[in-house]
């Protein structure tokens, strides 16, 4: 009954032929995996890339500047020593966009930072505490969410005057609420999983179980959310030059470049097809890329 | 039912309340005066227009007192236009951007509802490509692009409209179209994922087993619970379809209440962006409040709080 060549232990070679279980891969490998087949998302993120990468160093190589002036050649059509162009101030629309492209992303991406920020330690610390005080802090988003935003945005905007820095501040402190929802779900979700007993056990204070252990594993919902809110965040800069609360001449956005544009529509319509080319292509790109990263990462939701 | 209906009517109150007094005191914060200009004022003609409009008192006492004149539907009058009070210049306004936004309204729903149902029923053939490009194409494209475009195909190239000036609906359809564009996006990739969700349910299949056509399922069993997530779309749709409204009519040079909000605040006219504001605020926060307890009203699954 008992046969200790039952129990002899294997050889090493013994061991690697009965191995079936396939190399373990990461939660963000996996992602990337999945992502990788999905040809829109993969075409959004390359766009992306691409318009960064211009926005970066196009106007470096460009033989003319942003704001220089030339008015014997005012209002040119695309041609090729100026390939979109040129304004009213005979400023080359190409190097134009591509600055605008700069303000335009950096709008995008900082502001979508600070919603970033301020959205995860509110949803983190309601979700994370629960009871009466998560009750108070989602009436109080309850009402932000009921409040007509890009109104509020454009009043702000009123009150702290025009020009980039306001619209850092007023994008980042304005569209927080989605991403301290969606944080807060995941986070009443995810508290009582068992690793967070174990952090627990092991005497880990709040804060850290908080932001080292359930927030990580959030990740994928929040990156998701802030694909999304990135190209909102252009939209609403872009809006806001329209009507004139964007920032101020001779810097240029994609917003302002349409805006002035539409001005001499009847006359010279490319000055609105470029900028307004690249906001909508930029914004397609993202939304492509949203939608790719939302299935990459969660599983679930993919029918 | 008539607690919940309460409770949402108390809490809109509170957020009206929030939009008045955040607004109140975001102009008071702006620094210098509402009368402070590039020319100077003489000093007695500012202390005589500080008295005229209360502006010396405390400003706890000058916000009661605004708080008051809003409840009492009075927004005050126009530190720019003179004589004219902002209820005034409201109404002056407001229907053209009312007609502009029924319109719209009315366009999204009847193209959007449509063509969710159509995608979703064709889900993978050409109907549902072209109807998802179309929608990618909606909620990409801005606003004002498209108005641009619009005016500048269809009033400077084929001369069929003409643009700048206000002759009631005639005028109103070109901005309509404009503004209708990205909710009637939103709306059929909502419908679409409401469907295909539904269309998997088992009281579908039991309506379809009970030998009900297609029709019948489609359109009264199946659509009734897709629309569920548009009639909740319907108050961000409605401020969607305000603030689009400032440039489209801009564009189109329409006299509304978004050209009058834009200009008002290129004139630092700060009653007037005070007042505008708080309708705006009251308008949205009544539609949410009449979609939410529609969707009480019409869905009984939605459990109330």
């Amino acid at each position: 009954m008992y046969d200790p060549a039952l129990f002899e232990p294997l050889l090493q070679e013994q061991k690697a032929g009965a191995e079936h279980i396939r190399p373990s891969k990461t939660y963000w490998q996996d992602a990337w995996h999945r992502l990788k087949r999905d040809k829109l998302a993969l075409l959004g993120l390359v766009v992306i890339v691409l318009v960064l990468v211009l926005a970066v160093f196009g106007p470096m190589f460009s033989p003319y500047e942003y704001d220089a002036q030339d008015f014997m050649i005012s209002n040119e059509p695309p041609n090729f020593s100026h390939w979109f162009g040129t304004d009213m101030f005979g400023r080359d629309l190409f190097v134009r966009v591509l600055y605008g492209a700069r303000i335009s992303l950096a709008v995008g991406f900082l502001a979508s930072f600070i919603n970033l920020f301020i959205g995860v330690i509110y949803g983190g610390i309601s979700g994370f505490a629960g009871g009466r005080i998560d009750n108070i802090m989602m009436r109080i988003v309850d009402v932000i969410y009921s409040v007509p935003m890009m109104i509020y945005v454009i009043l702000l905007m009123v009150v702290v005057g025009p020009g980039l820095k306001s619209i850092f501040i007023t994008l980042g402190v304005s569209y927080w609420a989605p991403m301290a929802r969606i944080v807060r779900a995941e986070v009443m979700r995810l508290k009582n999983e068992e690793f967070v007993l174990a952090a627990k056990v092991t005497g880990a204070s709040p804060m850290r179980i908080l932001f080292r252990h359930i927030i990580p594993n959030a990740m994928g919902a929040i990156l998701v959310t802030l694909t999304f809110s990135i190209p909102g965040a252009i939209f609403t800069e872009a809006f806001l030059s329209f009507v004139g609360l964007g920032v101020s001449a001779p810097m240029a956005s994609w917003g302002m470049l349409s805006s002035d544009a539409v001005g001499s529509l009847a006359i010279y319509p490319w000055q609105l097809f470029f900028p307004a080319g690249a906001i909508s292509i930029t914004i397609l790109a993202f939304n492509f890329l949203g939608d790719g990263l939302r299935d990459a990462l969660d599983p679930r939701l993919r029918k | 039912m008539s607690k919940y209906i309460f409770r949402r009517v108390v809490s809109s109150l509170l957020t009206l309340l929030v939009v008045i007094t955040l607004t109140f005191f975001m102009m008071r914060a702006i620094p210098g005066g509402p009368f402070t200009d590039e020319k100077a004022i003489p000093s007695f003609v500012l202390e005589k227009m500080n008295e005229h409009y209360g502006l010396n008192d405390p400003l706890y006492i000058q916000y009661f007192r605004y708080l008051w004149n809003v409840l009492k539907l009075d927004l005050g009058a126009s530190y720019r236009y003179e004589g004219m009070t902002v209820n005034e210049l409201i109404a002056g306004s407001f229907p053209v951007s009312f007609t502009i936004g029924a319109i719209a309204l009315v366009l999204s729903l009847l193209a959007g509802i449509p063509a969710g149902i159509i995608s979703a029923l064709r889900r993978g053939k050409w109907q549902d490509r072209l109807a998802m490009i179309f929608a990618t194409l909606g909620v990409t494209v801005p606003g004002f692009v498209v108005a641009a475009a619009f005016v500048y195909i269809f009033a400077w190239r084929l001369g069929v409209v003409t643009v700048g000036f206000w002759e009631g609906i005639s005028t109103a359809w070109l901005p309509a179209v404009t503004l209708a564009l990205y909710p009637a996006a939103f709306i059929s990739r909502l419908v679409r994922s409401g469907m295909l969700e539904i269309l998997q349910q088992d009281y579908i299949r039991t309506a379809y087993a009970k030998g009900l056509s297609e029709r019948a399922v489609i359109y009264i069993h199946a659509l009734k619970n897709a629309i569920i997530p548009v009639i909740t779309y319907l108050a961000p749709l409605t401020a969607g379809i305000l603030t689009g409204s400032f440039v489209v009519e801009q564009v189109f040079g329409v006299p509304g209440l978004g050209t009058f909000f834009v200009t008002s605040i290129t004139n630092r006219d700060y009653t007037t962006i005070m007042g505008v504001t708080i309708f705006y605020s009251a308008l949205l926060v009544a539609f949410n409040l009449t979609a939410d307890i529609f969707l009480v009203v019409i869905d009984p699954r939605i459990k109330l709080r």
